[in-house]
């Protein structure tokens, strides 16, 4: 027994630094892209590493934003904003499309989840069989079609080709549902009893409970969105309209010397997102496992 | 008496009736938001996939379907080697981290299951922060670390004495692969370590003291105990870190382009439908391959649900 208690220690010792050191690795590349969009040319070309930038300097960032400009937004051909560094009206795309995607999401998804658990309505079974069978299937895979049909939608080189099939994909009706089950039925029926409508039923007393569930979905929907780089690429094909992720990649293709400056732009894509991401990350934990667990 | 009760009875099943009409109706006006962006986004793309797989259709096409033609576009496809390049290097993808990204995450989750709440959120935060990071970002830096003159691979790998002459990662077929397989390892490994540790924790006490009782070793209680019980959570890994390398993508296309024999299906379709000069824009033929690879990932999901409920 002694032994045992013996080796098991040696183990756990050894296991916290083997992490310590994963950790460390796991790091790097956000420690290099931070450090990276702040260093000199001599600093990021030298062939022996900088580990810690010898200055610190911007102008990574300022040739990033003398590389192309945008007007900061626009509506149709008539409303159109000061002209500004494209990376900035990227960086407004990205914001607008993730929060549209995340507030559509959660709308439609609390309301069908809450559906397919309290109410009995006929054909419910097959419905979410069909609903989580597509969650099974590749996603990726109706994104030519899905092109076609925006193009015939007269949506294609828009924000919402993006943002729509977000909002269709059912992972959020199936997370809701799954939050929503733990609404107690009494509660339901008491409120049906004070006559109160279907609509306020759900605003005043389903909403209220489900809340935990609906923010782990935002948080969720808004950093896929935000990530989702195939469809951006797919969908959207003008300078204006360019997300930061789909911008800084086709700056990528067209200098493939100037670390530099990519750094700048992949700084600038990913520390929003994982601000967004460490602010509410008890959520989003929450929500990775509330979608797995009757999975 | 007795008419009375009938007509209680009567008004009962008509009243009945009338609720389940209401719940009808209000279940179905509560599902049509969601509905209309489900079948709008994700059913009608699907069966348009479907069926053009079918026809000849392409870019230049106004109509949406194109010609029929049969089962042809199938019969191209194992005929097309750069298809069958890609789905074998699609495969050594997949049989290669699925098996590695659920073992590397449970030997995680179990060593940090145990720690004090906020050590342990800061764990699951930055073996998460890969996926947070986007692709996009994450393979811009990983390109400079693979740099040929400039990269740190080189200069540590150098440094330590492992190689003695710089290697050009991401150009030579001998790497190139393995390379972008590291990448989607480190991108990978976040959700299912959120799952292990959740599912840890939920591991049901009384049976693995009652185990300790009985003299077993840890080995035993975690084999027997808590890996029975977790088996539903692995399943789940199982599916989603398939379909994710199965649809590995962006890696592809911003580090390699497919070339130094990377490519894979789903760069293929991407290909197909949009790059290649020859049949530009042939999307029957690049939906075939779609429905290819769905077809794949079905019988494997199917495979490893039957496998875990075997076990």
């Amino acid at each position: 027994m002694k032994i045992q208690n013996g080796s098991s220690r040696a183990y756990r010792i050894f296991s916290i630094v083997v992490l310590v050191i994963l950790a460390f690795l796991f790091l790097f590349p956000l420690y290099w892209i931070v450090t990276g969009a702040f260093k000199n040319g001599a600093d990021i070309n030298n062939p022996q590493p900088v580990w810690f930038p010898t200055e610190w300097v911007s102008t990574n960032f300022e040739k990033l934003f003398a590389k192309r400009s945008a007007p900061l937004f626009s509506v149709g051909d008539a409303i159109v904003g000061p002209t500004v560094p494209a990376a900035i009206r990227w960086l407004v795309n990205t914001v607008f499309m993730s929060v549209m995607a995340m507030l559509l999401t959660c709308l439609t998804a609390a309301m069908a989840g809450y559906s397919l658990a309290k109410k009995r309505f006929a054909g419910r079974g097959i419905m979410f069989s069909l609903i989580v069978c597509a969650m099974a299937l590749p996603k990726q895979v109706i994104l030519i079609p899905l092109l076609k049909e925006m193009a015939a939608l007269d949506l294609y080189g828009t924000l919402w080709a993006v943002i729509f099939p977000t909002v269709g994909w059912p992972f959020g009706v199936f997370l809701m549902k799954q939050f929503a089950e733990g609404i107690p039925g009494e509660i339901l029926e008491a409120t049906r009893i004070d006559g109160a409508s279907e609509l306020k039923t759900f605003t005043t007393v389903v909403m209220p409970m489900i809340k935990p569930g609906i923010g782990a979905l935002a948080i969720f929907t808004f950093i896929n969105s935000w990530n989702d780089y195939f469809m951006q690429l797919v969908m959207l094909d003008k300078n204006e309209i360019y997300t930061i992720s789909l911008g800084i990649a086709t700056l990528q293709s067209e200098t493939t010397v100037d670390t530099g400056l990519l750094m700048a732009g992949a700084a600038l894509a990913s520390v929003p997102i994982i601000i967004v991401f460490l602010v509410f990350q008890k959520y989003f934990t929450q929500g990775i496992t509330m979608g797995a667990v009757k999975g | 008496m007795k008419g009375v009760l009938n007509l209680a009875k009567q008004s009962n099943a008509t009243m009945s009736r009338a609720l389940q009409r209401r719940e009808n109706i209000s279940g179905y006006l509560f599902m049509l938001p969601s509905l209309i962006f489900f079948a709008g986004f994700v059913i009608i793309p699907m069966v348009i996939c479907i069926l053009t797989s079918l026809t000849d259709a392409n870019m230049r096409d106004t109509s949406m379907l194109g010609n029929f033609i049969g089962l042809s576009n199938f019969a191209k496809l194992f005929q097309d080697k750069d298809f069958k390049q890609a789905l074998w290097n699609t495969i050594v993808i997949v049989v290669v981290s699925v098996p590695t990204v659920c073992a590397f995450s449970l030997w995680v989750a179990s060593a940090i299951y145990k720690l004090k709440g906020p050590v342990l959120s800061a764990f699951r935060c930055i073996f998460y922060l890969p996926v947070v990071t986007g692709s996009v970002a994450v393979v811009v830096v990983w390109k400079w670390m693979y740099n040929n003159y400039y990269g740190i691979f080189n200069y540590v790998l150098k440094g330590v004495g492992i190689i003695d002459k710089n290697i050009n990662w991401l150009g030579d077929p001998k790497f190139a692969l393995w390379c972008i397989i590291l990448i989607l390892f480190t991108t990978s490994v976040g959700q299912p370590i959120v799952l292990y540790v959740s599912a840890l924790g939920n591991v049901d006490q009384t049976l693995v003291e009652a185990a300790q009782v009985d003299g077993a070793t840890n080995f035993q209680v975690f084999w027997r105990v808590k890996w029975a019980q977790m088996m539903p959570t692995t399943l789940y890994i199982l599916v989603i870190t398939t379909i994710n390398s199965f649809q590995c993508f962006a890696l592809i296309q911003l580090l390699t382009s497919g070339g130094s024999n990377t490519n894979t299906v789903m760069y293929h379709i991407y290909f197909t439908a949009f790059k290649l000069t020859e049949q530009a824009g042939h999307f029957g033929y690049a939906n075939a391959m779609g429905v290819v690879l769905a077809l794949f990932i079905g019988a494997l999901s199917a495979v490893q649900f039957k496998l875990a409920k075997e076990k």
